[in-house]
Protein backbone atom coordinates (compact mmCIF):
# COMPACT_ATOMS: atom_id res chain seq x y z
CA UNK A 1 0.00 0.00 0.00
CA UNK A 2 1.13 3.15 -0.44
CA UNK A 3 1.42 6.06 1.92
CA UNK A 4 -1.12 8.63 2.99
CA UNK A 5 0.13 11.79 1.54
CA UNK A 6 -0.67 15.35 3.59
CA UNK A 7 -1.37 18.25 1.07
CA UNK A 8 -2.94 21.24 1.00
CA UNK A 9 -4.52 22.67 -2.29
CA UNK A 10 -5.60 25.90 -3.08
CA UNK A 11 -8.86 26.28 -4.87
CA UNK A 12 -10.50 29.62 -5.56
CA UNK A 13 -8.49 31.30 -3.14
CA UNK A 14 -8.99 28.58 -0.12
CA UNK A 15 -6.65 26.70 1.57
CA UNK A 16 -7.67 22.69 2.03
CA UNK A 17 -5.92 20.57 4.08
CA UNK A 18 -6.08 16.68 2.62
CA UNK A 19 -5.11 13.43 3.27
CA UNK A 20 -4.70 11.23 -0.19
CA UNK A 21 -3.11 8.55 -1.59
CA UNK A 22 -1.04 10.11 -4.32
CA UNK A 23 -3.50 8.23 -6.74
CA UNK A 24 -6.88 10.27 -6.08
CA UNK A 25 -6.70 12.76 -9.39
CA UNK A 26 -7.81 16.15 -8.80
CA UNK A 27 -11.28 15.67 -10.26
CA UNK A 28 -11.65 13.05 -7.47
CA UNK A 29 -10.56 15.72 -4.62
CA UNK A 30 -12.46 18.09 -5.61
CA UNK A 31 -15.75 16.29 -5.88
CA UNK A 32 -15.60 13.19 -3.39
CA UNK A 33 -13.33 14.61 -1.06
CA UNK A 34 -14.33 19.01 -0.98
CA UNK A 35 -17.66 18.85 -2.44
CA UNK A 36 -17.02 21.16 -5.17
CA UNK A 37 -19.30 19.09 -7.45
CA UNK A 38 -19.30 21.58 -10.21
CA UNK A 39 -16.78 19.97 -12.00
CA UNK A 40 -18.25 17.13 -13.90
CA UNK A 41 -16.18 13.58 -14.19
CA UNK A 42 -17.37 12.73 -18.02
CA UNK A 43 -15.41 10.31 -20.07
CA UNK A 44 -12.63 10.60 -16.73
CA UNK A 45 -10.62 9.61 -19.61
CA UNK A 46 -9.19 13.06 -21.00
CA UNK A 47 -11.17 13.03 -24.09
CA UNK A 48 -14.21 15.01 -23.53
CA UNK A 49 -13.39 18.14 -20.94
CA UNK A 50 -16.04 18.10 -18.47
CA UNK A 51 -13.53 18.27 -15.91
CA UNK A 52 -11.44 21.43 -17.13
CA UNK A 53 -10.52 23.37 -14.38
CA UNK A 54 -7.67 26.37 -14.36
CA UNK A 55 -4.35 25.47 -12.72
CA UNK A 56 -1.96 28.60 -12.13
CA UNK A 57 -4.25 30.17 -14.76
CA UNK A 58 -4.05 28.11 -17.01
CA UNK A 59 -6.83 25.32 -18.44
CA UNK A 60 -6.18 21.82 -17.54
CA UNK A 61 -8.03 18.09 -17.47
CA UNK A 62 -8.44 17.42 -13.59
CA UNK A 63 -9.07 13.93 -14.20
CA UNK A 64 -5.69 13.32 -15.52
CA UNK A 65 -4.09 15.87 -13.37
CA UNK A 66 -3.07 13.77 -9.62
CA UNK A 67 -4.06 15.82 -6.96
CA UNK A 68 -0.33 16.18 -5.75
CA UNK A 69 0.27 17.55 -8.42
CA UNK A 70 -1.76 20.68 -7.80
CA UNK A 71 0.14 21.14 -4.72
CA UNK A 72 1.79 24.60 -4.55
CA UNK A 73 -0.41 25.81 -7.94
CA UNK A 74 -3.88 27.81 -7.66
CA UNK A 75 -6.73 26.01 -9.04
CA UNK A 76 -9.60 27.56 -10.14
CA UNK A 77 -13.14 25.51 -10.78
CA UNK A 78 -16.22 26.55 -12.11
CA UNK A 79 -17.55 27.39 -8.26
CA UNK A 80 -14.89 30.42 -8.12
CA UNK A 81 -16.22 32.21 -11.04
CA UNK A 82 -18.53 34.04 -10.09
CA UNK A 83 -18.01 37.16 -7.78
CA UNK A 84 -19.04 37.19 -4.39
CA UNK A 85 -22.33 38.78 -4.12
CA UNK A 86 -23.50 36.22 -6.58
CA UNK A 87 -22.58 37.87 -9.83
CA UNK A 88 -22.10 35.65 -12.93
CA UNK A 89 -18.68 35.90 -14.73
CA UNK A 90 -19.64 36.89 -18.59
CA UNK A 91 -18.84 33.88 -19.99
CA UNK A 92 -21.48 32.43 -17.25
CA UNK A 93 -23.89 35.26 -18.22
CA UNK A 94 -23.59 34.74 -21.88
CA UNK A 95 -23.92 30.49 -21.76
CA UNK A 96 -27.49 32.22 -19.76
CA UNK A 97 -28.24 34.41 -22.86
CA UNK A 98 -27.60 32.38 -25.58
CA UNK A 99 -28.65 29.08 -24.41
CA UNK A 100 -25.76 27.71 -24.94
CA UNK A 101 -26.89 24.45 -23.12
CA UNK A 102 -29.55 21.24 -22.82
CA UNK A 103 -28.33 18.82 -19.97
CA UNK A 104 -25.65 21.13 -18.71
CA UNK A 105 -23.37 18.45 -17.85
CA UNK A 106 -20.88 19.33 -20.51
CA UNK A 107 -21.32 23.30 -19.06
CA UNK A 108 -18.94 23.90 -16.80
CA UNK A 109 -15.78 22.45 -18.21
CA UNK A 110 -17.88 24.15 -21.53
CA UNK A 111 -17.25 27.54 -19.44
CA UNK A 112 -14.07 27.02 -17.95
CA UNK A 113 -12.55 26.19 -21.12
CA UNK A 114 -14.53 29.56 -22.58
CA UNK A 115 -12.91 31.87 -19.97
CA UNK A 116 -9.39 30.52 -20.93
CA UNK A 117 -9.73 30.65 -24.59
CA UNK A 118 -11.17 34.16 -24.86
CA UNK A 119 -8.26 34.78 -21.96
CA UNK A 120 -5.10 33.08 -24.39
CA UNK A 121 -6.73 34.88 -27.63
CA UNK A 122 -8.54 32.33 -28.91
CA UNK A 123 -12.12 33.63 -29.50
CA UNK A 124 -10.98 35.96 -32.79
CA UNK A 125 -13.98 34.18 -34.79
CA UNK A 126 -16.37 31.25 -34.97
CA UNK A 127 -13.80 29.45 -36.77
CA UNK A 128 -11.11 29.70 -34.01
CA UNK A 129 -13.41 29.25 -31.12
CA UNK A 130 -14.32 26.15 -32.93
CA UNK A 131 -11.26 24.84 -33.01
CA UNK A 132 -9.88 26.28 -29.59
CA UNK A 133 -13.03 24.82 -27.95
CA UNK A 134 -12.06 21.04 -29.77
CA UNK A 135 -11.65 19.56 -26.49
CA UNK A 136 -14.75 20.34 -25.10
CA UNK A 137 -17.35 17.71 -26.35
CA UNK A 138 -21.38 18.70 -25.76
CA UNK A 139 -23.07 15.35 -26.38
CA UNK A 140 -26.52 17.49 -27.03
CA UNK A 141 -24.77 18.91 -29.78
CA UNK A 142 -25.12 22.57 -28.62
CA UNK A 143 -22.49 23.44 -30.25
CA UNK A 144 -23.57 26.66 -32.32
CA UNK A 145 -24.66 28.21 -29.21
CA UNK A 146 -21.68 27.92 -27.48
CA UNK A 147 -20.13 29.34 -30.12
CA UNK A 148 -22.59 32.28 -30.01
CA UNK A 149 -21.90 32.72 -25.80
CA UNK A 150 -18.06 32.49 -26.41
CA UNK A 151 -18.53 35.03 -29.28
CA UNK A 152 -20.52 37.31 -27.08
CA UNK A 153 -18.09 37.05 -23.88
CA UNK A 154 -15.17 37.69 -25.76
CA UNK A 155 -16.85 41.01 -27.23
CA UNK A 156 -17.85 41.77 -23.66
CA UNK A 157 -14.75 40.81 -21.67
CA UNK A 158 -12.51 43.11 -24.48
CA UNK B 1 -5.46 2.18 -10.70
CA UNK B 2 -2.36 0.42 -9.19
CA UNK B 3 -1.58 2.08 -6.03
CA UNK B 4 1.37 3.65 -6.26
CA UNK B 5 3.89 5.80 -4.33
CA UNK B 6 5.10 9.50 -5.03
CA UNK B 7 7.97 11.58 -5.05
CA UNK B 8 8.81 14.61 -6.24
CA UNK B 9 12.51 15.25 -8.10
CA UNK B 10 14.65 18.80 -7.58
CA UNK B 11 16.86 17.63 -9.81
CA UNK B 12 18.08 15.25 -13.08
CA UNK B 13 20.51 13.10 -10.68
CA UNK B 14 17.52 13.05 -8.23
CA UNK B 15 14.94 12.05 -10.47
CA UNK B 16 17.12 9.01 -12.52
CA UNK B 17 18.20 7.69 -8.97
CA UNK B 18 14.63 7.71 -8.22
CA UNK B 19 13.30 6.24 -11.43
CA UNK B 20 15.59 3.16 -9.81
CA UNK B 21 12.93 1.91 -7.93
CA UNK B 22 11.38 -1.18 -8.61
CA UNK B 23 8.20 -0.26 -10.71
CA UNK B 24 9.16 3.67 -10.96
CA UNK B 25 7.94 5.51 -13.76
CA UNK B 26 8.58 9.61 -14.43
CA UNK B 27 5.69 11.31 -14.28
CA UNK B 28 5.67 14.93 -16.26
CA UNK B 29 2.18 16.04 -17.55
CA UNK B 30 0.52 13.04 -16.73
CA UNK B 31 -1.86 13.14 -19.23
CA UNK B 32 -0.46 9.23 -21.05
CA UNK B 33 0.83 8.17 -17.83
CA UNK B 34 -2.86 8.95 -15.63
CA UNK B 35 -4.65 7.94 -18.29
CA UNK B 36 -2.94 4.54 -19.04
CA UNK B 37 -3.32 4.17 -15.37
CA UNK B 38 -6.53 4.01 -15.56
CA UNK B 39 -6.65 1.47 -18.04
CA UNK B 40 -4.77 -0.54 -15.99
CA UNK B 41 -2.24 -0.66 -18.80
CA UNK B 42 0.89 1.22 -16.70
CA UNK B 43 0.59 -0.41 -13.15
CA UNK B 44 3.46 1.92 -11.75
CA UNK B 45 4.92 0.76 -7.99
CA UNK B 46 6.01 4.63 -7.47
CA UNK B 47 6.01 7.55 -9.87
CA UNK B 48 8.56 10.28 -9.41
CA UNK B 49 7.32 13.49 -10.64
CA UNK B 50 9.95 15.37 -12.69
CA UNK B 51 7.83 18.54 -13.47
CA UNK B 52 9.51 20.78 -10.70
CA UNK B 53 12.63 20.54 -11.68
CA UNK B 54 14.25 23.64 -13.26
CA UNK B 55 15.58 24.79 -16.19
CA UNK B 56 14.14 22.27 -18.24
CA UNK B 57 11.06 24.23 -19.56
CA UNK B 58 12.91 26.43 -21.39
CA UNK B 59 13.18 27.17 -25.18
CA UNK B 60 16.48 28.65 -26.61
CA UNK B 61 17.38 29.56 -29.94
CA UNK B 62 21.12 30.17 -31.28
CA UNK B 63 22.49 30.70 -34.78
CA UNK B 64 22.87 26.56 -35.50
CA UNK B 65 20.20 25.04 -33.08
CA UNK B 66 16.67 24.88 -31.48
CA UNK B 67 17.10 23.37 -28.20
CA UNK B 68 13.73 22.66 -26.51
CA UNK B 69 13.97 21.20 -22.99
CA UNK B 70 12.14 18.35 -22.08
CA UNK B 71 9.86 20.22 -19.62
CA UNK B 72 8.66 22.84 -21.90
CA UNK B 73 4.58 22.29 -22.15
CA UNK B 74 3.39 21.71 -26.00
CA UNK B 75 1.07 24.89 -25.83
CA UNK B 76 4.42 26.89 -25.00
CA UNK B 77 6.95 25.92 -27.52
CA UNK B 78 3.63 26.20 -30.08
CA UNK B 79 3.80 29.60 -30.23
CA UNK B 80 7.47 30.56 -29.52
CA UNK B 81 8.24 32.94 -32.22
CA UNK B 82 11.91 31.46 -32.91
CA UNK B 83 10.20 27.95 -33.00
CA UNK B 84 7.29 29.34 -35.51
CA UNK B 85 9.25 31.80 -37.55
CA UNK B 86 12.12 28.54 -38.22
CA UNK B 87 10.75 25.61 -37.53
CA UNK B 88 7.01 26.20 -38.49
CA UNK B 89 6.30 22.53 -39.06
CA UNK B 90 6.84 21.54 -35.40
CA UNK B 91 4.44 24.49 -33.99
CA UNK B 92 2.28 23.32 -36.70
CA UNK B 93 2.64 19.60 -35.59
CA UNK B 94 1.76 20.85 -31.89
CA UNK B 95 -1.24 23.10 -32.17
CA UNK B 96 -2.85 19.98 -35.15
CA UNK B 97 -2.55 17.75 -31.85
CA UNK B 98 -4.79 16.81 -28.69
CA UNK B 99 -6.58 19.57 -27.19
CA UNK B 100 -5.78 23.13 -25.88
CA UNK B 101 -5.89 21.42 -22.28
CA UNK B 102 -3.99 18.57 -23.08
CA UNK B 103 -1.66 20.97 -24.87
CA UNK B 104 -1.10 23.04 -21.72
CA UNK B 105 -0.14 19.85 -19.57
CA UNK B 106 1.81 17.53 -21.86
CA UNK B 107 5.44 18.20 -21.97
CA UNK B 108 7.51 18.08 -25.41
CA UNK B 109 9.74 15.25 -23.66
CA UNK B 110 6.55 13.32 -22.66
CA UNK B 111 5.33 13.77 -25.69
CA UNK B 112 7.58 11.79 -27.42
CA UNK B 113 7.16 9.10 -24.90
CA UNK B 114 3.17 9.12 -25.85
CA UNK B 115 2.29 5.32 -26.02
CA UNK B 116 -0.06 4.32 -29.06
CA UNK B 117 -3.69 4.41 -29.20
CA UNK B 118 -4.45 0.75 -30.50
CA UNK B 119 -7.85 -0.06 -28.81
CA UNK B 120 -6.61 -3.74 -27.89
CA UNK B 121 -3.37 -2.22 -26.31
CA UNK B 122 -5.88 0.12 -24.19
CA UNK B 123 -8.26 -2.43 -22.90
CA UNK B 124 -6.70 -5.18 -21.04
CA UNK B 125 -10.18 -6.00 -19.50
CA UNK B 126 -11.11 -6.90 -22.83
CA UNK B 127 -8.66 -8.36 -24.35
CA UNK B 128 -6.09 -10.15 -22.78
CA UNK B 129 -3.42 -11.05 -26.06
CA UNK B 130 -1.22 -7.59 -26.51
CA UNK B 131 2.36 -8.12 -26.88
CA UNK B 132 3.07 -4.50 -26.22
CA UNK B 133 1.58 -4.99 -23.23
CA UNK B 134 2.93 -8.41 -22.01
CA UNK B 135 5.42 -9.83 -24.61
CA UNK B 136 4.21 -13.56 -25.85
CA UNK B 137 0.57 -13.30 -25.30
CA UNK B 138 -0.11 -12.49 -28.80
CA UNK B 139 -2.04 -9.69 -30.82
CA UNK B 140 -5.74 -9.46 -30.61
CA UNK B 141 -5.34 -6.48 -33.47
CA UNK B 142 -4.16 -8.88 -35.90
CA UNK B 143 -7.20 -10.33 -37.93
CA UNK B 144 -9.32 -7.39 -35.22
CA UNK B 145 -10.96 -4.19 -36.39
CA UNK B 146 -7.67 -2.96 -38.43
CA UNK B 147 -9.05 0.56 -39.21
CA UNK B 148 -6.31 2.62 -37.50
CA UNK B 149 -3.57 0.02 -37.60
CA UNK B 150 -0.17 0.67 -39.38
CA UNK B 151 0.54 -0.33 -42.65
CA UNK B 152 3.78 -0.19 -42.50
CA UNK B 153 6.80 -1.17 -40.18
CA UNK B 154 4.66 -3.96 -38.53
CA UNK B 155 5.13 -7.16 -37.38
CA UNK B 156 3.60 -10.72 -36.38
CA UNK B 157 3.67 -9.38 -32.92
CA UNK B 158 2.27 -5.99 -33.55
CA UNK B 159 0.51 -3.54 -35.74
CA UNK B 160 -0.19 -0.67 -33.32
CA UNK B 161 0.46 2.85 -34.88
CA UNK B 162 2.48 5.17 -33.20
CA UNK B 163 0.12 7.84 -32.72
CA UNK B 164 1.78 11.27 -32.19
CA UNK B 165 2.53 14.45 -34.77
CA UNK B 166 5.50 16.01 -32.93
CA UNK B 167 7.97 13.57 -33.72
CA UNK B 168 6.45 13.35 -37.22
CA UNK B 169 8.27 16.84 -37.69
CA UNK B 170 11.44 15.77 -35.48
CA UNK B 171 12.28 13.03 -37.80
CA UNK B 172 11.80 15.13 -40.58
CA UNK B 173 13.66 18.34 -39.11
CA UNK B 174 16.39 15.48 -38.36
CA UNK B 175 16.42 16.21 -34.55
CA UNK B 176 18.51 15.07 -31.53
CA UNK B 177 17.04 13.47 -28.88
CA UNK B 178 19.55 14.39 -25.71
CA UNK B 179 19.14 12.41 -22.28
CA UNK B 180 21.03 12.67 -19.23
CA UNK B 181 23.89 9.85 -20.73
CA UNK B 182 23.61 10.50 -24.46
CA UNK B 183 22.49 12.63 -27.53
CA UNK B 184 20.38 10.33 -29.72
CA UNK B 185 19.28 11.13 -33.76
CA UNK B 186 15.55 10.55 -33.82
CA UNK B 187 16.02 8.24 -36.26
CA UNK B 188 17.73 6.06 -34.29
CA UNK B 189 15.64 6.69 -30.83
CA UNK B 190 12.06 4.66 -32.19
CA UNK B 191 12.23 1.14 -33.35
CA UNK B 192 10.01 -0.91 -34.95
CA UNK B 193 8.20 -3.40 -32.99
CA UNK B 194 9.75 -6.96 -34.60
CA UNK B 195 9.88 -9.35 -32.11
CA UNK B 196 9.94 -7.16 -28.97
CA UNK B 197 6.82 -4.43 -29.64
CA UNK B 198 6.97 -3.84 -25.55
CA UNK B 199 10.54 -2.00 -26.79
CA UNK B 200 9.56 1.55 -28.53
CA UNK B 201 12.40 3.64 -28.01
CA UNK B 202 16.31 2.89 -27.61
CA UNK B 203 15.89 4.67 -24.01
CA UNK B 204 17.38 2.63 -20.88
CA UNK B 205 16.21 2.30 -17.70
CA UNK B 206 18.18 4.79 -15.73
CA UNK B 207 17.84 7.28 -18.66
CA UNK B 208 15.36 10.23 -19.18
CA UNK B 209 15.27 13.13 -21.96
CA UNK B 210 16.17 15.99 -20.92
CA UNK B 211 16.43 18.59 -24.32
CA UNK B 212 15.35 18.32 -27.57
CA UNK B 213 18.02 19.84 -29.96
CA UNK B 214 16.94 21.02 -33.73
CA UNK B 215 18.84 21.94 -36.38
CA UNK B 216 18.70 25.19 -38.14
CA UNK B 217 18.43 25.75 -42.12
CA UNK B 218 16.50 26.99 -44.89
CA UNK B 219 14.71 23.59 -45.13
CA UNK B 220 13.77 23.97 -41.34
CA UNK B 221 12.80 27.46 -41.94
CA UNK B 222 10.50 25.98 -44.96
CA UNK B 223 8.87 23.49 -43.19
CA UNK B 224 4.91 22.03 -42.95
CA UNK B 225 3.15 19.56 -41.43
CA UNK B 226 -0.23 18.15 -42.42
CA UNK B 227 -2.36 16.57 -40.79
CA UNK B 228 -5.20 14.36 -42.22
CA UNK B 229 -8.09 12.94 -39.87
CA UNK B 230 -11.71 12.45 -39.43
CA UNK B 231 -12.51 15.16 -37.70
CA UNK B 232 -11.43 18.74 -37.81
CA UNK B 233 -10.04 18.86 -34.72
CA UNK B 234 -8.96 16.98 -31.31
CA UNK B 235 -8.40 13.91 -33.66
CA UNK B 236 -5.21 11.41 -34.52
CA UNK B 237 -4.28 11.30 -38.20
CA UNK B 238 -5.12 9.08 -40.74
CA UNK B 239 -2.33 10.54 -42.35
CA UNK B 240 0.53 13.02 -41.76
CA UNK B 241 3.24 14.46 -43.50
CA UNK B 242 6.10 16.63 -42.18
CA UNK B 243 7.87 18.17 -45.26
CA UNK B 244 11.15 20.83 -45.30
CA UNK B 245 12.11 21.91 -48.61
CA UNK B 246 14.88 24.08 -49.92
CA UNK B 247 15.96 25.52 -53.25
CA UNK B 248 18.82 26.15 -54.74
CA UNK B 249 19.30 29.79 -55.84
CA UNK B 250 17.12 29.70 -58.56
CA UNK B 251 14.46 28.92 -56.99
CA UNK B 252 12.73 25.75 -58.28
CA UNK B 253 15.43 23.09 -58.38
CA UNK B 254 15.51 21.12 -55.34
CA UNK B 255 18.64 21.68 -53.40
CA UNK B 256 17.15 18.94 -50.44
CA UNK B 257 14.30 17.96 -48.87
CA UNK B 258 13.22 15.90 -45.87
CA UNK B 259 9.39 13.54 -45.48
CA UNK B 260 8.18 11.84 -42.82
CA UNK B 261 5.03 10.17 -42.28
CA UNK B 262 2.62 10.16 -39.05
CA UNK B 263 -0.57 7.98 -38.67
CA UNK B 264 0.83 5.20 -41.08
CA UNK B 265 3.26 3.30 -39.32
CA UNK B 266 4.71 1.69 -36.21
CA UNK B 267 7.33 4.75 -35.59
CA UNK B 268 7.44 8.44 -37.08
CA UNK B 269 8.69 7.17 -40.92
CA UNK B 270 11.13 8.84 -43.12
CA UNK B 271 10.47 8.69 -46.37
CA UNK B 272 13.94 8.65 -47.90
CA UNK B 273 12.83 7.32 -51.49
CA UNK B 274 10.68 9.96 -51.77
CA UNK B 275 13.46 12.61 -51.03
CA UNK B 276 16.18 10.82 -53.18
CA UNK B 277 14.04 10.75 -56.33
CA UNK B 278 13.06 14.84 -55.47
CA UNK B 279 16.71 16.08 -55.00
CA UNK B 280 18.35 18.33 -57.40
CA UNK B 281 14.94 17.63 -59.55
CA UNK B 282 13.29 21.00 -60.81
CA UNK B 283 10.13 21.17 -58.87
CA UNK B 284 6.48 19.80 -61.08
CA UNK B 285 3.62 19.42 -59.91
CA UNK B 286 2.74 15.56 -61.52
CA UNK B 287 6.54 14.70 -60.82
CA UNK B 288 5.93 15.23 -57.14
CA UNK B 289 2.39 13.77 -57.19
CA UNK B 290 3.98 10.39 -58.74
CA UNK B 291 6.79 10.17 -56.50
CA UNK B 292 4.90 10.77 -53.64
CA UNK B 293 3.64 7.18 -53.89
CA UNK B 294 7.01 5.76 -52.76
CA UNK B 295 6.44 7.04 -49.40
CA UNK B 296 4.31 3.84 -49.05
CA UNK B 297 6.72 1.47 -50.60
CA UNK B 298 6.44 -2.05 -48.84
CA UNK B 299 3.23 -1.19 -47.38
CA UNK B 300 0.95 -3.96 -46.23
CA UNK B 301 -2.72 -3.31 -45.53
CA UNK B 302 -4.71 -5.22 -42.74
CA UNK B 303 -8.52 -5.02 -44.47
CA UNK B 304 -9.75 -2.12 -43.64
CA UNK B 305 -6.89 0.34 -43.22
CA UNK B 306 -6.03 0.44 -46.78
CA UNK B 307 -7.34 3.53 -47.13
CA UNK B 308 -4.06 4.87 -45.92
CA UNK B 309 -2.16 3.57 -48.53
CA UNK B 310 -3.98 5.74 -51.28
CA UNK B 311 -4.28 8.79 -48.74
CA UNK B 312 -1.02 9.09 -47.48
CA UNK B 313 0.99 9.67 -50.96
CA UNK B 314 -2.10 12.51 -51.68
CA UNK B 315 -0.94 14.01 -48.37
CA UNK B 316 2.76 13.72 -49.04
CA UNK B 317 2.43 15.64 -52.42
CA UNK B 318 -0.39 17.95 -50.71
CA UNK B 319 2.69 19.05 -48.10
CA UNK B 320 5.49 19.11 -50.81
CA UNK B 321 3.52 21.10 -52.80
CA UNK B 322 2.97 23.83 -50.57
CA UNK B 323 6.38 23.88 -49.02
CA UNK B 324 7.37 24.65 -52.94
CA UNK B 325 5.50 27.54 -53.23
CA UNK B 326 2.65 25.40 -56.06
CA UNK B 327 0.16 25.21 -53.39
Amino acid sequence: MATLRSMELEINGRQHALTLEPRVTLLDALREHLGLTGTKKGCDQGQCGACTVHVDGERVLACLTLAVQAEGRKVTTIEGLAQADGALHPVQAAFVEEDAFQCGYCTPGQIMSAVACIREGHAGSDEEIREYMAGNLCRCGAYPNIVSAVRKAAKEVA
Amino acid sequence: MNDFGYSRAASIDEAVALARQPGAMLLAGGTTLVDLSKCDVARPNALVDISRIPGLDEVRLDEDNAAIGALATMSHVAVQAGIRENFPAISESLLLAASAQLRNMATIGGNLMQRTRCVYFRDPAGYSACNKRDPGSGCAALGGIAHDHAVLGASDACIAVYPGDLAVALTALEAVVRTNLREIQIRDFFVEPGDTPQRETVLEPGEMITEIIVPRSPLSANSTYLKVRERKSYEFASASAAVGLAFEADGRTIRDIHVALGGLATKPWRALAVEEALRGKIIDEQAIRDVSRLAVEGAVAQGANAYKIELAPRVVARAILKVGGIQ
